[in-house]
């Protein structure tokens, strides 16, 4: 869930856009959001088509290419760790005792049943670094006033080729983010609410992962509890760690 | 020997009832035995040819990065081989992607091929017919998996070779019927000169497959696999479900031959002043040996004319209307059509003859033997010994 949240925020950074204003918007979300480390425990609620599921997690984050995530329940998914280090992810399973390094076909899969693919964690590389950026407009979005910034690809290899930013006036949070295919298709869909003030940082609590080309109400993840610029063991970011 | 047939001969049809008995259980073995091996070689010349016409064709040139067997492999696993290279092969790409039927995530293999090939049975021509904008075909698992038919539009995603996602809509333009399920489970396919253009791979091929004509050539940077070797899966589970089945043939072989034994080792007891007779008017006992054991082996002759009479019309038919087995074998991942037609080759007939008559012949020996060492004059007074 931090992960997810510091990869959206922290890519929001620098950017080459006409518009002066979308560097500063930028800038300024990437200083209230991001953090050296992080620990955050976090449910994800995934919707099927006639029951839902809860899988809570502790996740450990330091800088965009190190994290650590395990999974505390349920039963079914308890000791499932996964570790992230630059382009890499491994899964441990406890009921096969086996460490698997994912690649390739695999990181396409879903993760844990979720709207969010393994491929989702995956991208290190700054927003700014692979998009233009400029404000297109302004809306409000639960009362809360945005600007509307609009990201194309400026290089080839961009997972989507554009996306759509709203982000809080006030607090420079992001509520909401939409991600296209070349076509223009939307794609996927992030909408972030429950905005609270931790640690002097304004911070979204709740956040909904929309695969918009799939029906059902997608996946939340909600922040139970989270703790900035901690100081985090090295060997958490090991492989090691995962048959701990 | 002529003397041992006769009298064998005539013992055989005194025995009346026991005699028919014997050779009907014979017979059936016999008969079971041609349909099963029938029925495996006519599933075998079945998926050979459904393979070579829907998958194979005369074998594959894979890109060397590519292996079938690996999915990791397709992200790479293409290549460019020059335009003068590529007689008689039928250039097919291979990337991933996803469909969203009724708002379901599925996914895929996307194949392009081209649309003109005649070396596949793939109805390819309805890519060309097709005015959608980017037509597709598909089997009729992946339909009925799908929900879709002709006609209907799907929601494609995939990537291009810079891995920038891609999304859009795709027309079923056609639905066909196949035994083999690597073409129609989990895929779709279009033309390639469309896949192409659509992941930025212009000229690019995962592997090719060639027809009759194509001659192998040394090709860096691809590999050729011969029709035979493509199809080694397919026949390792053939021979193995050969194996498998003649189980069944053993113990109803086992069966028959057991009747065989049980009644000479009677025959010989209850004959006993028959056998001396014989003796007594100057056979050697090995001479009636032979005799017992032609009585015997007559059986398993009985059973093969036996066998023929009811055998054949059975067997005749169940070659021509073939047997439904209700499900096709794609649901297996192997290549079953759902109607199988036995093949009876001559060599599984007379092989099966021969194995039949060997077998009846031996154990109708093994009891024959006491004869050799009965006393001529005890037999004679009919004594038990």
């Amino acid at each position: 869930m931090k992960y997810l949240i510091t990869l959206l925020f922290t890519l929001l950074t620098i950017t080459q856009i006409n518009a002066q204003d979308a560097t500063a918007i930028l800038n300024k979300v990437d200083d209230n959001i991001n953090s050296n480390t992080s620990i955050t425990k976090s449910d994800m609620i995934i919707y099927g088509r006639r029951n839902q599921r809860t899988v809570t997690s502790v996740g450990y984050s330091e800088g965009k290419n190190k994290s650590f995530s395990e999974y505390l329940a349920p039963a079914r998914e308890r000791g499932t760790k996964m570790l992230k280090l630059e382009d890499n992810l491994w899964i441990y399973s406890p009921s096969t005792d086996r460490t698997i390094q994912l690649s390739g076909h695999m990181l396409k899969q879903s993760l844990m049943g979720s709207d969010l693919s393994y491929e989702d964690m995956m991208e290190n590389r700054k927003l700014t670094e692979m998009y233009d950026a400029k404000v297109i407009g302004e809306e409000t979005i639960d009362e809360r006033k945005t600007w509307i910034l609009q990201l194309n690809a400026k290089v080839d290899d961009a997972t989507y080729d554009s996306r759509k930013v709203w982000i809080d006036t006030e607090r420079y949070v992001p509520l909401r983010e939409e991600l296209f295919a070349k076509s223009g298709q939307l794609l996927k869909r992030t909408e972030l609410k429950d905005v609270k003030r931790i640690d002097g940082r304004w911070y979204p609590t709740k956040m909904n992962y929309k695969d918009m080309l799939k029906d059902g109400k997608g996946t939340d993840f909600v922040v139970l509890e989270i703790e900035f610029d901690v100081e985090i063991p090295a060997y958490i970011f090991s492989k090691g760690a995962l048959k701990r | 020997m002529k003397l041992a047939f006769h009298l064998a001969y005539k013992n055989l049809m005194g025995a009346g009832l026991r005699t028919w008995l014997n050779a009907g259980v014979l017979s059936f073995a016999f008969i079971v035995i041609i349909f099963y091996n029938g029925l495996i070689d006519g599933w075998n010349e079945q998926a050979k040819i459904d393979a070579i016409h829907w998958e194979y064709g005369h074998g594959h040139l894979l890109n060397e990065n590519y292996d079938p067997y690996d999915p990791f492999s397709i992200q790479d696993g293409y290549g460019e081989l020059s335009e003068s290279n590529q007689n008689n092969l039928t250039p097919i790409l291979i990337r991933q992607g996803n469909i969203y039927p009724s708002g379901r995530m599925m996914s895929i293999k996307i194949k392009g091929i081209a649309a003109n090939q005649k070396t596949l049975c793939l109805p390819t021509h309805l890519l060309n017919d097709s005015s959608a904008a980017i037509p597709v075909i598909i089997g009729e698992r992946m339909a009925e998996s799908a929900k879709v038919s002709t006609g209907d539009e799907l929601l494609l995603r995939w990537r291009d070779k810079n891995g920038t996602y891609d999304a859009a809509t795709v027309t079923v333009a056609g639905v066909f019927e196949t035994n083999v399920p690597f073409v129609d489970g989990g895929q779709i396919w279009m033309s390639i000169v469309k896949l192409r253009e659509m992941t930025l791979l212009e000229n690019k091929t995962t592997y090719f497959v060639a027809n009759e004509q194509f001659k192998q050539t040394e090709t860096p940077g691809w590999k050729f696999e011969t029709q035979e070797y493509l199809m080694r899966e397919q026949t390792k589970l053939i021979n193995a479900k050969k194996v498998g089945g003649s189980i069944l043939y053993v113990v109803l072989m086992m069966l028959g031959l057991l009747a065989i034994f049980d009644t000479q080792v009677l025959s010989i007891f209850r004959r006993q002043k028959e056998i001396g007779t014989y003796i007594a008017l100057g056979m050697t006992r090995w001479q009636v040996v032979r005799m017992f054991t032609v009585e015997g082996a007559m059986y398993s002759v009985f059973a093969t004319i036996i066998g023929a009479i009811y055998g054949i019309p059975i067997l005749w038919y169940l070659s021509v209307k073939g047997i439904g087995f209700g499900m096709s074998g794609s649901e297996f991942g192997i290549i079953l059509a759902e109607r199988m037609y036995p093949i009876y080759g001559i060599g599984l007939i007379v092989g099966t003859i021969i194995i039949v008559i060997l077998s009846a012949t031996i154990v109708s020996f093994l009891p024959a033997r006491k004869i050799a060492r009965m006393d001529p004059v005890e037999a004679l007074k009919g004594k038990v010994q």
